[in-house]
């Protein structure tokens, strides 16, 4: 028997996911069975990805906190690799960007360490005032402004926002006791990503008045309420079981998730839409790239982190 | 013994180098041969181009796979020359900087063309890439394609060319620099071409498919 590094509440959470996602596998397969002939690729590429996600997702936690580590630099890692394959880089800056590649194992690190007061002005500070300096060796002026900034904004977004989730899982356990800092992540990316299906689903059932038709036309008011209702619902749910929060932080926590979520996923929409591009890249069938799967949760993370810091730790 | 450390090197190194640290979005995937001989043509501006179009073919098909390559850059050392003949399996190709684009009329000279190795490996079945621009030039930007492509296509006019067009290495590793900077890279594999008439018609078809291909990713120049 492998002595799991997570609390038994955690593991009854994540049976619970996988029976969703069977629930959702099986659904796809009784609409494929009764409308032969329309046909649900992208649905079923969709839920395939998620299988997979879900499952590497499970065991970095499950195995041991190194791993999760890994596991979320790498995450990091991936979706900063999108982001500089996307923008328009400058040809003089190359070196600077492996710089900027760097700068995701020493952030990690720092939560290894546990050393909360690096971890949180790292990229904010260190970073910050290192990149330029550094482009300023090269010398290139023209396009500066938006080289330096363009960087570090991804900086801010792919590691700093995201290391966050990693944390939850740094902090003291026993301010957790039935859940541990396996059971916070688990709620956030849950309640996340659920959030993110919630208001997909609703919006495709009652969507009708656009919210932001600039930046991404899809998205309606219904979808987005819908969303807010059905997630504020599960957080009052699931918060008892997986983490410390009273009931009424659970329901002020299940209403600024899915607008922070909203929020973070039209924030790389109009990033996406500024460049030109549908998606953010191919490496998940059916959703896209990184980049579209942790856009919700490079807000969510960071609000929810600080909230629990704030009232819990 | 070297077809051991070939696998290994495809296998183990390039694979954990291409896909982990670079990544590839790879468009029209089903477009590429399944068996050969096919000709893979395709831009060159990095190092990385022979190893990314290496590893889009599964692993069993890697003795088949052979790049064309510049002998006087590939076999300027012993060393080289073992691990660019034997590890990477490259073709040696004579490249001749100032020879002019109309091979044609300094051909009937040489005993040997200098793609005699290419036909060989056409002959033999195998998959060849080759790099028309001869040089991986300016970062991504893409030269006038050489003709030697099209002598080599009348010689075998039932063998499919696969145009390549490859997006982001030349940003990864350009010419001159030897630190890799990790980016994604834009594979769009292209319809095949066959041999026509005229070398003239089959080079503008090339550069018709490949232009084709680079329109589809509107990329920007890199400055």
């Amino acid at each position: 028997m492998i002595n799991l590094a997570v609390k038994p509440n955690v593991v009854w959470a994540v049976g619970g996911v996988f029976s969703l996602l069977l629930l959702a596998s099986i659904i796809v397969s009784i609409l494929q069975w009764r409308n032969p002939h329309k046909d649900y690729r992208e649905l079923r590429l969709r839920v395939n990805s998620w299988w997979g996600m879900i499952i590497v997702f499970t065991l970095a936690m499950v195995l041991n906190r190194k791993l999760s580590l890994v596991f979320f630099g790498f995450v990091s890692f991936l979706a900063l690799k999108e982001y500089l394959s996307l923008i328009q880089t400058r040809r003089a800056d190359r070196r600077v960007l492996l710089w900027a590649y760097l700068a995701i194992p020493l952030q990690y690190y720092w939560i290894h360490l546990e050393w909360y007061g690096m971890f949180i002005i790292f990229i904010p500070v260190y970073a910050f005032l290192f990149m330029p300096m550094r482009m300023i060796m090269i010398g290139e002026t023209k396009e500066f402004l938006r080289a330096a900034g363009t960087l570090h904004w991804g900086l801010m977004v792919t590691v700093f926002s995201l290391s966050h989730l990693s944390f939850l899982l740094a902090l003291p356990e026993d301010h957790n006791p039935i859940g541990g800092g396996a059971g916070l992540v688990l709620f956030l990316v849950f309640l996340t990503e659920f959030n993110d299906v919630a208001q997909y689903v609703w919006g495709k059932l009652l969507g009708r008045h656009k919210i932001v038709p600039k930046v991404s036309p899809n998205k309606t008011w219904e979808g987005f309420l819908g969303g807010v209702a059905t997630t504020l619902l599960c957080a009052w749910l699931i918060a008892p079981f997986l983490t410390p929060l009273s009931i009424k932080h659970s329901l002020i926590i299940g209403v600024i998730i899915p607008i922070a979520g909203f929020v973070g996923d039209v924030v790389i929409s109009a990033v996406k839409r500024d460049i030109g591009v549908k998606d953010s890249g191919s490496l998940l069938p059916g959703h896209g790239g990184i980049l579209d799967r942790i856009d919700s949760l490079t807000y969510t993370a960071p609000l929810f982190f600080h909230f629990m810091r704030y009232f819990y730790f | 013994m070297n077809r051991v450390l070939r696998f290994l090197f495809f296998g183990a190194v390039v694979r954990t180098v291409v896909l982990i640290l670079l990544g590839l979005n790879v468009r029209h995937r089903e477009r590429l041969p399944v068996q050969g001989p096919a000709i893979l043509v395709a831009n060159h501006n990095s190092h990385l181009d022979t190893m990314v179009l290496i590893s889009l073919f599964p692993l069993r098909l890697l003795p088949k796979i052979r790049p064309a390559a510049a002998m006087d850059y590939f076999l300027r050392n012993k060393l080289l020359a073992w691990f660019a003949l034997n590890i990477i399996g490259i073709i040696p190709v004579a490249r001749k900087t100032e020879m002019p684009s109309n091979l044609t009329s300094c051909r009937a000279a040489k005993p040997v063309h200098p793609l005699q190795g290419c036909k060989e490996a056409l002959k033999r079945g195998d998959i060849l890439i080759f790099f028309p621009e001869g040089t991986r030039g300016e970062p991504e930007q893409r030269a006038k394609f050489k003709s030697g492509i099209a002598h080599l296509v009348e010689h075998h006019p039932e063998v499919p060319v696969i145009p390549i067009f490859m997006h982001g290495l030349g940003k990864a590793l350009p010419r001159g620099e030897s630190l890799l900077v990790p980016f994604f890279c834009d594979v769009f594999v292209g319809e095949a071409l066959h041999c026509t008439s005229s070398r003239v018609d089959f080079m503008l078809n090339l550069e018709q498919g490949m232009e084709a291909l680079e329109a589809e990713g509107g990329f920007k120049e890199w400055e």
